[in-house]
Parts: structure tokens; sequence; C-alpha cells
């Protein structure tokens, strides 16, 4: 493999405490090493800002819900095409584009690694045929447990280590990374007509409630090592009035401790914070909560979360919490899609229009900012639009602009046509926080890698790390003059490397990489018991047999990069 | 106002994609430069110049440009498209998208349009002396917001699926219309002089169909609630009144419930 040398760019590194210092960045052999020979390509990035490829811990760009949005949404298509256009194929769609799009997009803002936040574990062969055909980035994919029946009766009668064994053998079959939460209960109770709004409302037939499933799978995680978190969508999302139950959530964390060879400190990460930190009691008097949320979180060091960030966008939605997709059409009226998956989850999509003229949805917008600014610590909150829930991923660059310049939070202040409601209802207008390089570098690197699990994989530019780079056009030198150049800069790195090979060059993709597929590996001990329901449900209620229900082999995972956990000897 | 005559010299093998045939394309530019805008013919792109005679120059801007279409053009789409001022003029038969998301201007077809004329436009005018076909004024496949604003006149007949998803503006049409009048419609008015084929304003939220000829089947979720005198184009005359669509759901406003009102000619 070639090598390279990055020469006199503006280095920010959180794993290596740097702090835009000029220094060199030098790549061999797909990994960043001390130094390399004379003969190394040299890239010039004097004046330019050097980070580590980002990381993205939570987007939904992959799967069947996904791709029922670009079926049902042939409008989100029709204006935003992209030809054949030197290395890159034909793409297209704004809030859910083709997987070659969503590819090339996140690395020409410097992303390599990105996360599938909902794995239905019955699709997950669809999962991996949608990675396998986005280029690039790599990515894993989190299997939804929260709603899983398996899960819901191990956990009934607090069998932490059946319920450990289950999630095994699902990663192993679903290739999958990590424990993904979503509307604990609620998802299984809207096949009741029902939904789980409290912690405490009781799943209907399996007689537990959301608590004991989201400690039982906190436990079950750790009991294994897992390289991320329980990952956790809260009940009663997006209502007014939710901060209470996400607090209720967050509390289930306290005293347990992170275990895990990962260098993973939580145990608990609450994702699109935003949705979850709404106050009032219904959409008048409907108020931000980021303050009352994020306080507990700063002070409780064993949680991360992410932002989902409201982009003012038309978008779709879409989420595995089947009764919120309901509610949501009843709403705005819009198409409604939804799907029950068996014994496992169920997923509805519906387009959302967040409007800068209504005031839900400028509020929405202050929150998720709020969040990231009141944040103390930048390690354990990371940048996310939950795409393309609260907008599509190719406007982070948008939300850095937001985010390191009360410039341009005010300027869309002025522009809100509910400007007053927005500054009563919110503390975003008495916030002057600008974050730093250094910051969105923990934010969007250091951090979300950490919390993964992949600290001695990504996020970093230590030597023996990937060689995952982003150069920007940016230079920390010189005052923004224009909040809008932050936009433009983040939009279209200068260069990306991607495992050592140079992906995107002024701003166009120059190569499709080696993309990998990243899962996790556990093992433990024999499980007859879990091993026989396995069998039994799938010959009493699974629509396919067990032999069709593994992702396995070179047509899903072509290059798999696995996590390798040893729970034998728990 | 300036105006640029186009006349037709080859006609393609393939259809023509030719969205740039708009006032707001060819502002500012002189006829060589107007030949030299892109033009698609299945996968290939070449010029307007290729199929097209040009002559004229055009105005500074959209407003102070009128476009003249001559020749065999039943091949040519997008006519139009996303116009926002000036006029056009086509003196023949078009094919689909002709004034599709149009802002504002004139069209007038002397001939036929295909579907899809007038789709999700939000202002202008729209004169069809010959027939339109399906989805006029109607919506993009998927979407949910369909014509908006403006007006559009059909002195022929129109197909089926016409103002779907329509919330606004005004059609008339003096012939008759095929199925599926304003399907999903929330918003704008339709009238049609002629007769209309089955299925009326099915799940229509808002607005309001006047027919004066036939309804071929009513829908049974329209109700009668009695007749109205109305005044409509210059004709006063004796209407039924029916509200609907009763199996849809009902917006309220100011504390009143809203229904579509559908208008037959007694």
């Amino acid at each position: 493999m070639s090598e390279y040398i990055i020469k006199n760019g503006h280095v920010f590194d959180p794993v290596q405490g740097i702090k835009g210092d000029k220094k060199d960045i030098a790549i061999k052999d797909g990994k960043i090493v001390d130094k390399v020979g004379s003969s190394a390509k040299v890239i010039d990035a004097k004046d330019k800002t050097v980070m580590a490829g980002a990381v993205e811990i939570h987007a939904h760009i992959a799967g069947p819900k996904v791709n029922l949005g670009r079926i049902y949404r042939p409008e989100d298509k029709l204006f935003s095409c992209t030809p054949t256009h030197g290395m890159e194929r034909m793409g297209g769609g704004a809030s859910i584009p083709t997987t070659f799009k969503t590819g090339y997009e996140y690395a020409k803002m410097g992303y390599t690694t990105a996360m599938e936040a909902a794995m239905p574990p019955l699709f997950s062969r669809h999962v991996h045929e949608e990675i396998r055909d986005t280029p690039i980035i790599d990515e894993g994919a989190f299997p939804v447990f929260g709603n899983n029946w398996f899960v819901l009766e191990y956990l009934k009668n607090q069998e932490i280590e059946n319920t450990a064994a289950y999630i095994a053998w699902l990663l192993r079959v679903t290739k999958g990374y990590a424990v993904k939460v979503v509307n604990p209960g609620g998802t299984e109770a809207w096949g009741w007509g029902l939904n789980c709004l409290s912690i405490h409302d009781p799943v209907p037939y399996f007689d537990i409630t959301p608590a004991e499933i989201i400690k039982g799978l906190i436990e079950a995680n750790e009991y294994l090592g897992l390289p991320h978190s329980m990952h956790i969508h809260p009940n009663n999302l997006g209502n007014p009035g939710c901060y209470e139950t996400t607090l209720d959530t967050l509390k289930l964390a306290e005293g347990i401790k992170a275990k895990n060879k990962f260098g993973r400190e939580q145990v608990m990460h609450l994702t699109h914070t935003q949705f979850h930190s709404y106050g009032g009691t219904n959409w008048a008097d409907f108020e931000s909560k980021a303050k009352e949320v994020t306080d507990y979180v700063n002070k409780n060091k064993n949680i991360t979360i992410d932002t989902g960030n409201v982009t003012l966008d038309e978008t779709t939605t879409m989420t595995a919490d089947g009764p919120f997709e309901h509610h949501l059409t009843g709403l705005n009226h819009l198409k409604w899609a939804n799907v029950d998956v068996e014994l496992e989850t169920a997923a509805g999509v519906v387009p959302y229009i967040y409007s800068p003229n209504i005031s839900v949805c400028a509020i929405q917008w202050a929150i998720g900012l709020e969040i990231a600014l009141m944040m103390k610590d930048p390690m354990r909150c990371y940048i996310t639009t939950d795409h393309p829930n609260a907008g599509p991923f190719t406007r982070y660059p948008r939300v850095i602009k937001w985010l390191m310049s009360a410039k341009a939070r005010e300027t869309q202040i002025n522009a809100f046509k509910h400007k007053d409601k927005v500054l009563s209802q919110t503390a975003i207008g008495t916030l002057d926080k600008e974050l730093s390089l250094y910051e969105l570098a923990q934010m969007t690197r250091a951090g979300p890698a950490k919390s993964l699990g992949l600290t001695a994989v990504c996020g970093g530019l230590k030597p023996g790390m990937d060689a995952d780079v982003a150069v920007y056009n940016f230079n920390p030198d010189k005052p923004v003059a224009n909040p809008d150049d932050i936009e433009k800069a983040f939009s279209r790195c200068a260069a990306v490397f991607k495992s050592g090979v140079q992906v995107v060059s002024n701003g166009e993709i120059v190569s499709n990489g080696h993309k990998r597929t990243l899962w996790v590996d556990v093992k433990v001990k024999d499980n007859a018991q879990v091993a026989r329901d396995i069998n039994e449900k799938f010959i009493k209620y699974y629509s396919m047999t067990q032999n069709n229900y593994e992702a396995l082999g070179h047509h899903f995972v072509p290059n798999p990069f696995s996590l390798e956990v040893d729970a034998t000897q728990v | 106002m300036e105006t640029v005559t186009i006349t037709m010299k080859n006609v393609p093998a393939l259809y023509l994609e030719a969205d740039n045939i708009s006032p707001d394309a060819f502002a500012g530019k002189t006829a060589a430069e107007i030949a030299g805008l892109s033009v698609h013919e299945g996968n290939t792109t070449s010029t307007l110049g290729k199929y097209f005679d040009v002559s004229g120059n055009a105005g500074a801007t959209a407003a102070d440009t009128k476009i003249v279409v001559k020749g065999d053009v039943k091949k040519v789409k997008y006519l139009g498209f996303k116009m926002t001022a000036g006029e056009l003029v086509i003196e023949g038969s078009a094919d689909l998208y002709v004034g599709a998301w149009m802002k504002g201007g004139k069209i007038l077809a002397k001939g036929d349009v295909a579907a899809f004329a007038g789709l999700a436009m939000k202002g202008g005018e729209i004169t069809i002396e010959g027939n339109a076909g399906n989805y006029l004024g109607a919506v993009y496949r998927g979407d949910w917001r369909g014509m908006s604003g403006g007006k559009i006149l059909v002195k022929g007949n129109a197909g089926s699926d016409i103002g779907m998803y329509m919330t606004g503006g005004e059609m008339v049409i003096n012939g008759n219309v095929d199925v599926h009048l304003c399907t999903h419609a929330e918003g704008g008015k339709v009238i049609v002089k002629g007769n209309a084929n089955s299925k009326v304003g099915g799940q229509m939220v808002d607005g309001e169909i006047i027919i004066f000829g036939s309804i071929d089947t009513m829908m049974p979720g329209f109700k009668p609630v009695g007749e109205v005198e109305l005044e409509v184009d210059g004709t006063k005359a004796k209407f039924s009144h029916f509200i609907g669509d009763m199996g849809e759901r009902h917006k309220k406003k100011k504390g009143q419930v809203i229904y579509a009102n559908l208008y037959k000619k007694i």
C-alpha cells in the first residue's frame, strides 16, 4: 500500500491531546505511523484543519425501513439526483439517499465510520446487503432487543445469563454490533394497540415493565463485556413532558459500572436526546428541558448521549417505535407506513417537515443545540441528527456552524416566525458558548469511537490506529469572517483517507476504498436452554427457518471486521 | 417584451426532455446562447440547437421574454418547466409536464398537452386550446402537494386524475373529465362544463368541484345537503350541493367542521 504524509496541517486529536499544533501525519499500510520514507506522497495541509475520520454513532442508513422510505417517497428523489460522475455512480434522495450516495456524502464530509442504529434481526440480510452496497465507510448495525420475545421472557424471570447467551447468538447470526433498545416494551404493546409511555407501564401478555427490560439489558451487556453499551431510545419519545421518562430511564443505570476490555466507560447510551428533553403539557406550553437532562448526564459519568439535532428540513422519520409513527401521522396527516417484525420489533415511516415557521419545530431546533452546548464533557456527547429523523446527515456541516458560531444561531433565531416563543421556551438565547475545533473532534471522533469501544481502531490519529484522516479547508488561525464559511469547509473535505486509501480529493470521490462491516463476535458458555428456546421459537412462530435467518458469507458480509469478546469465563 | 421563436427542425427519435425551454432559462441570452442550452434525448445530453432553429434574442429577465414554439413538439417534455414569469406559446401539441412546477407567467398551448401539465403548479396561467391528458394540475407521484395556485383553462376535454391532491388555484375544463377528479384534494376549485366520469372527489378533504353535466356514479362518501343557486363563470344556475368525503378526516376551522363541496347543475 502507498505511503502518505499529510504535512503542516493544524491537527486536532483528542486521543493524543493535540489541540491544533502544526504536525505531520504519516500513513503506511493502512495505519497511522510515526514516520514514512522520503518517497511517500505529500499532501499539503498548510492552513488546513486535520482530524481523524469522523464516527457516526447513530443513523438510519441501511435496511428495510430505510428502503421502505425510499420506495414510498419518490418525491424525495425528484430534484436531488446526481448523475454518474467520475468514480461516482448515480445517486438520489435528499433525506433517504441511495446507498451509494450515502457512502459518498459521508466520505465527502470526512466521515469514515457509521453505525446503522436499528437493525430488525429478521431482516439482517437486507441490512447487510445495503451496508455492502454503501461504499467507502466502515459500518456496523445495532440489532434491536427491547421488544424481542426472548428478551421479554428471560428478563421477566431475571435470567441475565440466558439473555446474554441469546444476545451473543443474535449478534453472531445477524452480524450485529451492539444492543439497541427502542421504546422498550412499547413497540410490542403496540401489537395490542397500546404503548408504554412510562418505564413502569406493563407490557401486555409478557407482564414485564420497560424498567425491567432496560435494567436487564444493561446487566446482560456488562455481563458479556460488549464494546458498546446498551443504546437506548427511551419510552415516550417526542411528547411534551417526556423528559421525566428520560430521567427515570437514565436513573436505571445508577450504580452500574462498565465492564469491558475496550476502554468504554458508559453503561448506557441515550440516543437523540433532543427528542427526549421536552417539558410542558401540550404543544402550546411546549418547552425545553435540555438543562434538566444535561444536568443529570453531566453528573453521571456512566452515561453517554447523542444530540439528534433538528435541521429545519423536510425529512422522513423512521423508527422501530411503531406506536410513535402512528401518533405522528395523526398529527401531520402525511402518509404512513408500518410493519410488524414477528417476534422482534416493528417499524413505521412518516414524512415530516420541520418548518422554521412552526414554533414547535423551532423549539426542537433550539433544544438540540442546547444539549450540545450544555454538556460539560464533549467526550460524552456526540453530534447526530438521528438521520433522517431530525434531519438528513448531510446537514452536519450546518449543525457544526450553529454550534461553532453564536452569530449563526442568532441569525437563525431572528429568522424564526415565532422568535419570542423560542426565546421564552428555551435557553438558547442565553448560551454564548462556541464549540472549539478540539471539542468538535471530541464530539465527532474520539468521543463516539470511545463510546463504541473502537478506541484502538478509529477516532484518533495515534500511530497504530487505522489511517482514517480528514483534511478540511479551514484555517483555525484565521477569524471566521462569515459563519457560512464553517458550513462550507465541513461540507467538502480537501482530502479524506480511509484505512490508508485516499478516498476524497478536493471534495470529489477518488476511490471506493475497502469498506468493512464491523460486528461483535462474542463467545459464551454453551447454553442448552437458549439453544432449545431458539429452535422452538423458529418451529412454532417464525415465518422462516433458522437456516434462512443468518446473514452469512460473502454475499452479505464480504469484508467483515469482528471485535472479539470472550465471555466464557464469566 | 422580446420574442424568441424556436422551430422544430429535427424531430427526436426518442422523447426530448427540454426543461430549459422556459423564459427563466432563456432570459438574458442571445439566440446563439439559447441554441447552446442543454436538452436530453434518452441518456444523451445535447443542445437545443440540434433540434430547433432559434431566432430572436431573449429579454433581460424572464418577465421580458416570450417564447413561441413552432413545429412538431409532440415528443417534447417539460415545456415551461418551473417558469416564474414571461410567456410561452406552443403552436402545436406537446408531451408531458407542460408548465409543471410553474410559479408565474403564461402558457398558451394551441393544441393538446399530454399528462402532468401544470403539475404542482404554484402560480401563473395555463390555457390549453385542445385536450389535456391525465394528472392535470395534480401531484408528483408520492407527493401530497398538488396544484396550489394559478389558473388552468382547458377548452377541450381532460383525462383522469385531474387535480389530485390539489390544495389551491382554479381549473376550468370546458369539456369532459375522466375518472378520479380531485382525489385527496384539500383546497382549490375545479369547474367542469361537461360531464365527469365516476369517483369524483374521493378522499377529498377541502375545496370545491362544480360540474355542469352529469356524474357517471356518485361517490357514496358525498352527502346531499340541498340546492343552491350559484353564478359560475358568468352562468347563473341551480345546483345540487353535496359535502364530503364523509369517509375521510375532517379539518376544523374556527370551530367549524370543514368538508369538500361538490355542486352538480340541476
